[in-house]
């Protein structure tokens, strides 16, 4: 028995399993894919955004603000790379300028800090390669870059030292509530209720049929850990991967908040997919600007950025499209288009030329705002749901939120003794001097053996990465930069292939891009076959 | 190896041949189609065959030092390379560099194909060294984009270990490969070649599973009422080389930014006195005979760069 469950391994997930790993609790993670960050968490732009964008009064402007404070005093922490870089939101005629009050008057009333308007001349100054036409901007000097994969991975180990479980390739199916015949706190739906999904029907019934047998022998038991009258009500999460029980429960599940809800009998919100596309640069445009470049906003969108990335490319978009399915992560040629031109307005020398890779994300939509709240009607229950941006920045304040709601509803919080906050910084030969790349090489000889040559990433970085979770390659790629630079794997797939190979005892036919069904070769032909 | 030989041939005496491989050949060593050496060595050979002549010929002069799984990881202006070995990082001091370091392939990213990124996506080299060296078939159902030799010739392997190749999709209206290579690896298997058309989008979640073609104008764009499908599990990449020359920019060297290849006056020189370069990272040729010819020069000019440092001190 868990005393919570988290469903989902994105930012959020992972803030809150960090969060609640200072506590004495039993905490599992479930995520359905092979590997933690591969859902919205994974392509988003990376902002640590300041809070300025969001209305007063709104969970998304007070959270961005917290979280952004937090972000930087965590990422120290756990030694992550954070930049604090600064953004500008650009007027390009009197009218914007008139705006940039608004938002300014509209952000302090959010507390955000150091706001300063600015004119032509410090634009001259300071972001060299802005248009000409721009006319004044307002100054955000709390912006900041983060690599948001590599976030998700810090948190989540971090969580992993201090006690926590994480299952991957596990996915929720079917959640009951078990209600103790014994207990005070009883729901106002008494009845124990199943709700799944139509397609997975069979498999939760079986799977709750199998476990009733096994209760029906735990209830003769009185370990309180384990269920049966007189230790409280629980919950029953079937799974891909077989039964987890736990007394609290987190709907972080992204895009599919609304699917888990909907197990729980919890229809009154749906998550809409908002497409965007975003565009990478030429590594050695790392100079095209200084600060994070933003238009005006409209009611509904931040619009289409000039982004500073962490690993030092600079990128541009994103795009804001209503798509139909969860699952459609293209890009187009009119996405290409658009983002094009309308970056061109801001910073006319970005050059089509210079884009080496690109991406689409969805944003879990549902409403103006997040919906972060008690399910009162499944006492337990706490749904995270609807984080579009500025869900990557809020992610640490949402963890403090859902852990107050959770201490509300009955969780019982002690701190344990000794909680693990910091973590070594990782080490990258390139980034080392040339003495401590010495000693380094000289001490482990695989920190010498470049795997991947665009990026410089050695073996041992390769087998760290699998050491520390990474099955597929993309899940290499996120952790090490391993197939993200010029020649995007080209040289160095089969070699990292026959590392998780042999890493984790499987056969190279069965390594993935990111997950079952993404396997990359389909036959083996050394066993001599003919 | 070629500009080695050269070079000592020159009157060179102390040679340093480096290489990050277990073996020397380079790309040479997964050609292992015939075709190599027509115009060098008066017959066809396979890729590794033509490798193991300058092989042993290298192997035969003593004042070449040859040292494998080492790794150029910097370079300066004053001709020092920085080389890792296993266990160690080793700083050699030159009086003159010669880069062979080839050419790397454009990617699907720079031919700006739009849709998913799914498993099944190669570039044709990763897939040619996947099936000959490491022995595993990428994939079953194969649309090739690109008509360079590589393309060609990968059409023709995955039709030999008995995969389907659905179709060969160049946007030029001509092949960029050689003619015998579309003769050998298109014609005589059956497989069509679609000259003018491009990829619009590639579809699939997790592998691919079909792209979508189009017939495209002068200026390459798509002509409406054209466009039609083609299933597939995969799709190869061959779409063009660029020269590897990340190591002279390093050092200073002036790289026109289009092809990326060293500006200078002269055939192999580059902005930097005594940095050399040759072979696919000087310039991408289409015949490794006339790369050995490049690098032969290259050889050449390194020894009498070494004259002209060695009379003046
Ligand atoms: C294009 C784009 C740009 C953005 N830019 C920014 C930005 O610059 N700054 C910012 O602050 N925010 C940004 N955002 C928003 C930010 O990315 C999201 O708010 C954040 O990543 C949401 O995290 P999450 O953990 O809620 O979702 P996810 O990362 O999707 O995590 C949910 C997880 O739940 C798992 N899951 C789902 N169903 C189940 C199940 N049944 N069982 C088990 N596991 C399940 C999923 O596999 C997934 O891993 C951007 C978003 C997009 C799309």
């Amino acid at each position: 028995m868990y005393d919570l469950i988290i469903i989902g391994a994105g930012v959020i997930g992972s803030a809150i399993a960090r969060e609640i790993s200072r506590y004495r609790l039993n905490v599992a993670v479930l995520e359905k894919s092979e590997e933690p960050a591969f859902g919205v968490s994974k392509s988003n732009s990376g902002i640590i955004h300041p809070g300025t964008q969001n209305r007063p009064g709104t969970l998304k402007g007070k959270l961005c603000v917290q979280g952004n404070r937090l972000t930087r005093m965590i990422a120290k922490e756990l030694g992550i790379d954070f930049k604090k870089v600064g953004e500008l939101i650009v007027a390009l005629d009197n009218d914007e300028l008139v705006s940039l009050s608004d938002i300014k008057r509209e952000a302090e009333a959010l507390g955000v800090p150091g706001l300063k308007l600015v004119g032509r001349a410090w634009l001259k100054k300071n972001e060299p390669n802005l248009t000409e036409e721009a006319v004044g901007a307002l100054y955000a000097p709390t912006a900041g870059i983060i690599s948001p994969y590599r976030w998700v991975y810090d948190l989540l180990e971090n969580a992993k030292a201090n006690g926590v479980e994480v299952h991957t390739s596990t996915r929720v199916i079917g959640i009951r509530r078990v209600e103790d015949p014994l207990s005070a706190d009883r729901g106002p739906r008494f009845e124990k209720r199943i709700a799944h999904s139509a397609e997975s029907k069979a498999w939760v019934e079986r799977l709750y049929a199998l476990c009733a047998l096994r209760y029906a022998d735990d209830r003769t038991r009185t370990d309180p850990g384990d269920g049966g009258p007189g230790t409280g009500n629980y919950f029953e999460l079937a799974t891909s991967r077989g039964m987890f029980r736990s007394r609290f429960m987190v709907n972080a599940a992204g895009l599919y908040a609304d699917e888990v809800a909907r197990m729980a009998g919890i229809e009154d919100f749906v998550i809409y997919p908002r497409k965007g596309e975003e565009f990478i640069l030429d590594k050695k445009k790392h100079n095209l600007t200084r600060h994070l470049i933003f238009p005006i906003p409209t009611k509904t969108s931040k619009g289409i950025l000039v982004i500073r990335t962490s690993d030092g490319n600079p990128m541009i978009g994103p795009t804001a499209q209503d798509v139909d399915s969860k699952e459609d992560l293209s890009t187009s040629e009119e996405g290409f288009r658009r983002v094009l031109e309308s970056v061109k307005k801001y910073v006319p020398s970005i050059d089509e030329n210079d884009i080496i890779a690109y991406f689409a994300g969805l944003r879990p939509a549902s409403g103006d705002d997040f919906i972060i709240r008690h399910e009162d009607a499944f006492p337990g229950m706490v749904t995270v749901a609807g984080m579009q941006s500025p869900g990557l920045t809020a992610a640490p304040a949402v963890a403090l939120f859902v852990r107050d709601i959770l201490k509300k509803n009955g969780l019982d919080l002690r701190r344990k003794p000794f909680f693990r906050r910091w973590r070594r910084e990782p080490y990258h030969l390139f980034s080392s001097s040339a003495e401590a790349a010495r000693k380094m090489i000289k001490e482990d000889p695989a920190y010498g053996d470049i795997v991947c040559r665009c990026e410089m990433v050695s073996s041992k970085e390769i087998r760290e990465a699998v050491r520390r979770g990474a099955r597929t390659l993309d899940g290499i790629k996120f952790r090490t930069r391993a197939q993200a630079g010029r020649c995007h794997g080209g040289f160095c797939t089969a070699r990292i292939l026959k590392i998780l190979a042999e890493e984790t005892g499987e056969n190279i036919t069965s390594i993935t891009k990111r997950g079952r069904g993404s396997e990359i070769v389909v036959r083996d032909m050394n066993d001599g076959g003919c | 190896m070629a500009a080695a030989i050269s070079a000592h041939e020159s009157g060179v005496k102390d040679i340093l041949l480096l290489e990050r491989d277990l073996y020397l050949g380079g790309l040479l060593n997964q050609c292992i189609h015939t075709g190599f050496g027509l115009t060098y060595f008066k017959e066809t050979l396979t890729g590794p065959e033509y490798a193991s002549r300058f092989v042993e010929r290298v192997r035969a002069i003593p004042s070449i030092e040859v040292v494998t799984r080492a790794f150029a990881v910097r370079l300066t202006g004053e001709k020092t390379v920085d080389y890792l070995i296993p266990g160690h990082m080793v700083s050699v001091r030159a009086k003159a560099v010669v880069m062979a370091t080839g050419s790397r392939e454009r990617t699907r990213e720079m031919a700006h194909i739009a849709g998913t990124r799914p498993a099944g996506i190669f570039p044709a080299g990763l897939a040619q060294r996947l099936i000959n060296i490491e022995g595993y078939l990428p994939g079953k159902n194969v649309v090739i984009v690109g008509s360079g030799d590589i393309g060609l010739i990968m059409a023709r392997r995955f039709k030999l270990e008995g995969a389907e190749v659905k179709a060969v999709i160049e946007i030029q209206p001509v092949t960029r490969g050689l003619v015998r290579n579309v003769v050998q690896c298109l014609d005589d298997f059956g497989i069509p070649l679609y000259f003018r058309h491009k990829i619009a989008h590639i579809y699939g979640k997790d592998r691919v599973e079909g792209v979508d073609v189009v017939r495209v104008d002068e200026e390459m764009r798509e002509i409406e009422g054209s466009r039609f499908s083609m299933g597939c599990d995969t799709l190869l990449v061959s779409v063009g080389l660029i020269p590897e020359n990340e190591l002279i920019e390093m050092a200073g060297a002036e790289l026109d930014k289009k092809s990326n290849t060293p500006v200078s006056g002269r055939m192999n020189e580059t902005s930097l006195p005594g940095i050399f370069v040759c072979g696919n990272s000087y310039k991408v040729y289409d015949i490794v005979d006339t790369v050995s010819a490049c690098a032969e020069n290259a050889g050449r000019m390194a020894a009498g760069y070494l004259g002209k440092v060695e009379q003046q001190v």
